[in-house]
């Protein structure tokens, strides 16, 4: 294979560079003195006191926070019974099922938020957190799906006929057996759903009642009115959480691949 | 493995519910009239016949025109990356890889908000100009500013797919290549290219469809009246009220979806 010339590394690091600027300065000024974002006076945490005494911003957090769990763990049992259920059906209608199961991710978000959102009025649901919550299962369970269905793939079937031949019954050995095997792929997808109901803008936007507001939600208004340096800190924030579920991902993800060479050998 | 088959209905119930039924709600609402009453069905085509007046063909062709320059840019940016990255070994492979998706997973706000400091007019660009004497550019609320933004966020789209069909291709027909006496460009047009060409056209489809459906890039970094189809989708539900003739704008954004995808679905089959 041939090597890389000086000049495409220098593209490649141009590239990289032009992605990662605009993230490091908001990182940057979130810690300066100064107000103005264009000279670096001085290193201060006054823009994330601001943040932290400020009432609304913490209120829209504590939403987003419940919103994530609460959308997280419904998303998890419905993903998860729609994973085992595909991978035990044999109908003609499975590519249906399983096309329908993806289409959550495949069609815009703003056309999947408006048709929520026609949904919620006509059914005359009250716009505010159950719409928000009903609104974030919809995009969060395929990731949750997607994630234990790969697994399941994966898994080999004999083990839970072993525990059947073994005595047990269907719902012991599905138990003891199937969850256990199937739970790293239900933390890592669950983990993906959380970071993405908590980034969510777009559906939530239109799912929203009038007093309730997410983080996102929040910010969004905040930069079309214009920008504070509080927003450079609340961004720094959620670029630290974003990280921090990447990491946590990766690790469940490479203790997925431990249990595998466990029962490889078993 | 027959148990537990009954487990997949509390699935089919949700999806029914939430996927299938409010998708095919937006139908109903595009092709009846007034408010938001679906009960007293009137059947129109109205609704389609309003987008035809002139301001809201001229918001089609302008989301258009800036999906096709930011998918082309992309494309052009795009293409060198993921070949480059292509020829490191498997380990900085993926390393690299890796950088590419880490912005996938920072928050749109977030990424869009970052140009905005850069390119504002008391922002950091023109503030590094005037210390070269050169006067402020105003750069924020242009096109210019949407389609960077647009770029931006949806460039891994392109990359991605780029890189994954040129690193599962069978690396000896390159060499079969140059073995048979091709240079290094009758190489690339007629054996790398043509290989790539399935993940040109997912990356393509992704950043286009991608472009012509965002509302929030546009509002962040053209101003509030800057208008694209996922903006004039957005007013109809949000400030305006008129949900039908939002429904219909809709309707016809999924068509055109549908329409592209089967579209590039057949150039990929041809090429193969």
């Amino acid at each position: 294979m041939k090597k890389n010339s000086k000049l495409s590394g220098f593209y490649l690091g141009l590239i990289f560079f032009l992605m990662y600027l605009p993230i490091a300065v908001v990182v940057v000024f979130s810690f300066n003195q100064s107000k103005l974002p264009v000279a670096f006076t001085g290193f201060s945490l006054e823009w994330y006191d601001k943040l932290f005494h400020n009432s609304a911003m913490m209120e829209a957090l504590v939403n987003s926070l419940i919103l994530g769990v609460l959308s997280c763990a419904i998303s998890a049992v419905i993903g998860t019974l729609g994973a085992v259920g595909l991978s035990r059906i044999h109908w003609k209608s499975k590519g249906i099922l399983e096309y329908i199961s993806i289409l959550p991710l495949m069609i815009p978000e703003i056309i999947l938020g408006m048709v929520l959102m026609a949904f919620f009025y006509m059914l005359g649901l009250p716009f505010g957190m159950l719409t928000l919550l009903i609104g974030h299962t919809v995009f969060c369970v395929p990731y949750i799906l997607m994630e234990v269905k790969a697994r399941l793939v994966g898994m080999d079937p004999s083990l839970e006929e072993a525990a059947r031949d073994l005595g047990a019954s269907p719902f012991r050995a599905f138990w003891d057996i199937t969850l256990p095997l199937i739970m790293p792929a239900v933390v890592s997808g669950s983990l993906l759903a959380f970071a993405m109901s908590m980034d969510d803008v777009v559906i939530s936007i239109f799912v929203n009642g009038p007093r309730l507001s997410t983080l996102p939600i929040k910010v969004y208004t905040q930069l079309k009115t214009g920008v504070t340096p509080e927003i450079n800190a609340l961004c720094t924030i959620m670029l630290g959480v974003t990280i921090l579920v990447l990491i946590l991902y990766s690790l469940v993800g490479k203790h997925k691949g431990g249990k595998n060479e466990q029962t490889d050998r078993a | 493995m027959k148990q537990f088959k009954h487990l997949i209905k509390p699935y089919i119930v949700w999806s029914v519910i939430l996927i299938v039924i409010p998708l095919l709600l937006i139908a109903l609402y595009a092709f009846t009239e007034e408010g938001n009453e679906v009960l007293t069905l009137s059947f129109t085509w109205g609704n389609f016949a309003k987008f035809l007046e002139a301001t809201y063909l001229n918001v089609i062709l302008k989301s258009f025109k800036l999906g096709l320059i930011t998918t082309f840019i992309c494309l052009l940016l795009g293409y060198p990356l993921a070949f480059i990255i292509s020829r490191f070994s498997e380990r900085v492979q993926s390393t690299l890889i890796l950088m590419v998706t880490i912005p996938m997973w920072i928050n749109m706000l977030l990424r869009t908000y970052a140009w905005m400091n850069l390119l504002a007019d008391n922002g950091i660009i023109n503030h590094l100009l005037s210390f070269l004497g050169i006067s402020p550019v105003t750069m924020m609320y242009t096109d210019f500013s949407v389609i960077l933004g647009l770029i931006c966020n949806f460039m891994p789209f392109m990359i991605i797919p780029i890189h994954t069909s040129l690193n599962k291709m069978d690396k000896s027909l390159i060499e079969a290549a140059y073995d048979l006496g091709a240079n290094k460009v009758q190489t690339f047009v007629k054996v790398i290219w043509k290989l790539s060409i399935p993940g040109v056209v997912n990356g393509i489809m992704m950043v286009f469809l991608l472009s012509i459906s965002t509302f929030v890039i546009p509002k962040l970094l053209g101003g509030g009246q800057y208008m694209l189809i996922g903006n004039l989708i957005e007013s109809q539900f949000i400030s305006v009220g008129d949900w039908n003739f939002g429904s219909a704008i809709s309707l016809i954004l999924a068509v055109i979806i549908l329409i592209f995808m089967s579209l590039m679905k057949k150039m990929d089959k041809q090429d193969e």
